[in-house]
């Protein structure tokens, strides 16, 4: 009796290591494919890359030559998109935070966004051609472009700016509006403040994902080789993801190009992935320091 | 103007900018109708989500998707039953039985996975992946099913685990320590306590991730194969929706049929993940987690 009573429990716990064997190897499994890829992707692109190759437009027919065309029109389109995502973002969550009640209203908006955040990349591409493009007549262009990656983000950018005004205690509101401060001066001078460095940090991810983002700008933004750099914001731009994808399937000689082509796929990794790491080590710093 | 009414009027324009989502998800629906119904006075609704034959450039063109359906869904499922197992499990691993220091590094890790663009996943399927995949089972192409499942799986593996992980976290205490007073062993806690209580948000995460991997387009794109057809194994190249409006766009004239059909399979796929998130929705509010206030 004693003995079968041991045994059930050393089954038990037999079982219990198996199981738990079984999570570790899954966290490890997803470890892995994120350290083999970046490590591939370090590893075959360092070579290509040089101060030529950040600073210089391709040449013979992008076989040769840098990518600096392709790099400046990534940061003009991820700056174009913030400078939408971020205020639109930021006030809608400000109503959904310090304003609103509960109700089929807020819940309306909240299944809005939720599905905003579920739209397709390539979906957003088509709205934003024959929204942006043909309808409001910008052409192919950085404006629509960025139009395009600032609605894309904005759900990233209301759910960072939720939680972080969020995480204002609401002894400070209270502090603040029993000194007979408005409310809308509250918002402003006290709640915004506390929660910026929230909101910035949150709405990094955002960038990172308007760089990285290859379909929404294929129709929109999106030159396949040009020489000179935009004037306007309505000229069209070479951007980083879209070379590659170029380069990878349509370049002229896709095997002679390959040091290239990861050269290019390192210079977008290093920075979307630089982006990301800045706002994961900024949160975690201020989750250390928290003042309150 | 007083007080009382400039804040009443600074509420509302908070308020119309709080609809902002709503107004662009408008937009959206409304370009998509602008530009892809037309196709429907020249086929049939059942011809084009049925039809067998999708040959756009031909003449007389056949505008039919549904081998372009089966590509997504295939693709997707086959992605889903990779992720899950490797989303759910990870997802236990950080939030019941690793170490602060370890879970903090697999957060970041799984953040970081989330960060990595499209492009570059699939840009590795194609340059690692493929090759692979055609020597080890001798295939004309690595290009396939198998490929672009793995690398999808990849990138819902992150929605998965993330919203997997908070719903499992908010499990309450109390019923862990119930079940330990029971002499339960941690692991029977887990798969009888904590995983039932958390289904619901579970769910949510696989639907998530599920739309997730049904509306990337890059990957597919790059490392489906390309072919519009009825796959017969899952080696063979499909062209998901995604891919075949990416590819065909850049080169179709402006309004002519071939490019009312692209948006009206936009529309489609816009239907199918509206569909996905909304069930999400509904689970994750019908079946809101029991919290202790319900003991």
């Amino acid at each position: 009796m004693r003995d079968s009573q041991a045994n059930i429990m050393k089954w038990r716990y037999f079982q219990q290591s198996l199981f738990f064997a079984l999570f570790r190897a899954a966290a490890l499994i997803i470890t892995l494919a994120l350290g083999g890829i970046v490590i591939y992707i370090i590893i075959n692109g360092i070579s290509a890359i040089s101060w030529e190759f950040i600073t210089k437009p391709p040449t013979h027919s992008m076989t040769k030559g840098g990518i600096m065309p392709a790099i400046l029109g990534t940061i003009y389109l991820t700056v174009g998109a913030i400078s939408i995502g971020l205020p639109l973002g930021v006030a809608s969550a400000i109503y959904l935070t310090e304003y609103a009640k509960q109700g089929r209203m807020i819940r309306l908006i909240r299944v809005g966004i939720n599905c905003l955040a579920g739209v397709p990349s390539v979906v957003f591409g088509l709205f934003g051609l024959a929204f942006f493009v043909i309808l409001f007549k910008f052409g192919s262009s950085i404006l629509a472009g960025s139009l395009t990656l600032g609605f894309l983000i904005l759900p990233t950018i209301i759910g960072a700016s939720e939680e972080a005004l969020k995480a204002v205690p609401q002894t400070f509101r209270e502090a603040s509006l029993a000194l007979g401060v408005s409310k809308w001066q509250t918002i402003y001078r006290i709640v915004l403040p506390n929660a910026m460095p929230g909101i910035l940090t949150g709405s990094i991810l955002g960038i990172g994902r308007a760089a990285g983002e290859t379909a929404p700008i294929m129709f929109t933004t999106a030159a396949f080789f040009t020489s000179k750099l935009p004037s306007s914001i309505f000229d069209e731009v070479m951007a980083l993801p879209y070379h590659i994808y170029v380069l990878a399937t349509a370049g002229t000689n896709i095997e002679e190009t390959r040091p290239i082509q990861y050269g290019t796929v390192l210079v977008l990794v290093a920075l979307v992935l630089g982006i990301n790491m800045v706002a994961i080590l900024v949160r975690a710093y201020m989750r250390r320091n928290k003042r309150w | 103007m007083n007080r009382k009414t400039k804040e009443i009027f600074i509420k509302y324009i908070f308020f119309v900018f709080a609809l902002v989502a709503i107004i662009v998800l408008a937009m959206i629906v409304f370009s998509l109708f602008r530009e892809g119904l037309p196709i429907f006075r020249q086929v049939s609704v059942k011809d084009f989500l049925f039809g067998m034959e999708w040959y756009p450039t031909y003449d007389p063109p056949y505008f039919g998707i549904f081998p372009l359906i089966v590509g997504s869904f295939i693709v997707t499922i086959m992605a889903t039953l990779i992720a899950v197992p490797l989303g759910v499990l990870a997802a236990i691993y950080i939030s019941e039985i690793a170490p602060r220091v370890i879970k903090e590094i697999l957060k970041s890790v799984i953040e970081l996975l989330a960060g990595l663009p499209s492009v570059v996943l699939g840009f590795f399927g194609m340059v690692v992946i493929a090759p692979i995949l055609q020597n080890v089972f001798d295939l004309p192409t690595g290009l396939n099913i198998v490929n672009a499942s793995m690398i999808l799986a990849l990138m819902a593996i992150p929605t998965i685990s993330s919203i997997s992980e908070d719903a499992l976290y908010a499990v309450p205490q109390e019923f862990k320590e119930a079940s330990y007073a029971l002499g339960a062993t941690k692991f029977e806690t887990i798969a009888k306590v904590i995983l039932p209580a958390a289904l619901s948000g579970v769910t949510t995460a696989v639907m998530l991730g599920m739309a997730r991997a049904i509306g990337e387009t890059m990957v597919v794109l790059m490392v489906a194969g390309g072919a519009a057809a009825i796959p017969e194994s899952i080696f063979d190249s499909v062209r998901p929706m995604t891919a075949s409006i990416a590819a065909e766009m850049g080169e179709t004239p402006y309004r002519s049929l071939h490019y009312h059909a692209l948006f009206a399979t936009g529309m489609v796929l816009f239907f199918l993940t509206l569909t996905f998130n909304l069930i999400a929705d509904h689970v994750s509010n019908k079946f809101k987690q029991t919290g202790s206030a319900t003991l």
